[in-house]
């Protein structure tokens, strides 16, 4: 169902302009909450051109073909609410119980994980943290995390490793912060061994070119609730593609496969987690729903 | 309910401590330096101590020395929370025995994260 941008200063015809934009270039739609904070988004890509509201900045977009101005504006209409370790109970749930069962099962002692939809990169180097504090664990390994976002913006921040002295209060343990992270400037700087682990791409997963292969553990947390039911199912059938039947998908709470899905359930061991419906031959299929 | 005792010399800091932690269900006490929350968590221990580094009497630090000589009934979770923001300081809070840092200024979310980290929510 498409929403209707609010009136507001702007006319609904800019409104629906930009949220046009944003849908035909990332899939999302605008929820009604973000649609009400568009012109607040907006406002330092306003300032950066000179225009004086959205109605000017929906004029020039129609008038000129200006891709540099549509990215901009993009950049700005996406959601990158990200923190560190959100959703503690997850992490725990990665590091105790899924990453010791992908370690039982993998023999060549690769371990692959792809976030699609990281935002600028919490996720992630939350992720490489677990794997960086448990060094003995994963010696031997190799560990590739792919991540991956519509937002070029987010990527550029997220490939940075610079995060804002707020943004590494808010989930980061102090002790992960100094053994982690170093002063730059005001902010706070992963250090080039955590940069290292993560392959940032800006991607479209309606266009997917990243990720190659299958994905032990998938990470898509918090992005479905911004596309229609029948994106989902596209997204679903993306990840599908690239897991194996012993992979584990996470998805954001309140999201969910059921409905969207006939390639995953609802994992039997991992509360919250989602395997895949059918498996190959010589795997052991899932044993039950819970 | 589990008590926090918010430890500064600013009464404004205090006020906005007590009105997040009080959101968070936890109930407050507070103490204008660490002579008065020495003597505070003697009497009754809390079971976290969210405290400033600069503070007239008795500092932070010295608190956080004195408290690990006194008897108590339990240690309390001691999240420094001060302006002092470098990571020299960091490192030294936590040396010194520090459970988390909170680099002010700090908002709702913050407190929430730090005392989610210390398990006292």
């Amino acid at each position: 169902m498409e929403l209707t941008p609010p009136p507001g200063p702007a006319s609904r015809g800019a409104a629906r302009i930009l949220s046009g934009l944003l849908e035909a270039r990332t899939g999302q739609i605008l929820s009604e909450s973000r649609a009400w904070r568009m012109e607040t988004a907006l406002k330092p890509v306003l300032r950066a051109h000179g225009l004086a509201d959205m109605d000017a900045l929906a004029t020039r977009l129609v008038g000129y073909k200006d891709s540099h101005l549509e990215n901009e504006v993009v950049n700005a209409l996406l959601n990158n609410e990200s923190s560190f370790f959100r959703d503690l109970q997850i992490f725990d749930m990665i590091s105790r119980h899924i990453l010791p069962r992908v370690q039982e099962e993998r023999s060549n002692r690769v371990l692959r994980v792809w976030s699609a939809g990281c935002s600028t990169g919490q996720e992630v180097y939350s992720l490489a943290i677990q794997f960086s504090n448990d060094v003995a664990r994963w010696r031997g390994w190799r560990i590739e995390i792919l991540a991956t976002d519509i937002s070029s913006a987010a990527i550029e921040q997220a490939k940075s490793g610079i995060f804002s002295q707020m943004d590494v209060q808010r989930g980061l343990a102090v002790g992960d912060l100094i053994k982690w992270f170093e002063p730059s400037g005001d902010d706070w700087r992963a250090n080039s061994r955590l940069r290292q682990m993560i392959d940032f791409r800006t991607d479209n997963l309606f266009d997917a070119r990243a990720p190659i292969g299958e994905y032990d553990l998938l990470l898509c947390r918090n992005v479905l609730l911004y596309f229609t039911p029948e994106r989902r199912q596209t997204v679903l059938r993306l990840l599908a593609r690239h897991s194996h039947p012993r992979s584990v998908l996470l998805l954001g709470a309140g999201e969910t496969v059921i409905g969207h899905s006939e390639d995953f359930i609802p994992h039997p061991d991992f509360r919250g987690g989602y395997g895949r419906r059918i498996a190959t031959a010589g795997s052991e299929p899932l044993r039950k729903v819970v | 309910m589990k008590n926090c005792l918010v430890v500064d010399d600013s009464k404004v800091i205090r006020k906005v401590a007590r009105h997040i932690l009080e959101s968070l269900d936890l109930s407050v006490s507070e103490a204008v330096d660490g002579r008065d929350a020495l003597t505070q968590c003697e009497e009754s221990t809390p079971d976290v101590v969210l405290l400033d580094w600069n503070m007239p009497v008795m500092s932070g630090m010295e608190f956080l020395q004195a408290l690990s000589g006194a008897k108590l009934t339990a240690r309390p979770k001691i999240i420094f929370c001060t302006t002092e923001n470098g990571i020299s300081h960091i490192r030294a809070a936590v040396e010194a025995g520090a459970d988390e840092y909170v680099m002010k200024p700090f908002d709702r979310e913050t407190l929430e994260s730090k005392l989610t980290i210390v398990g006292v929510i």
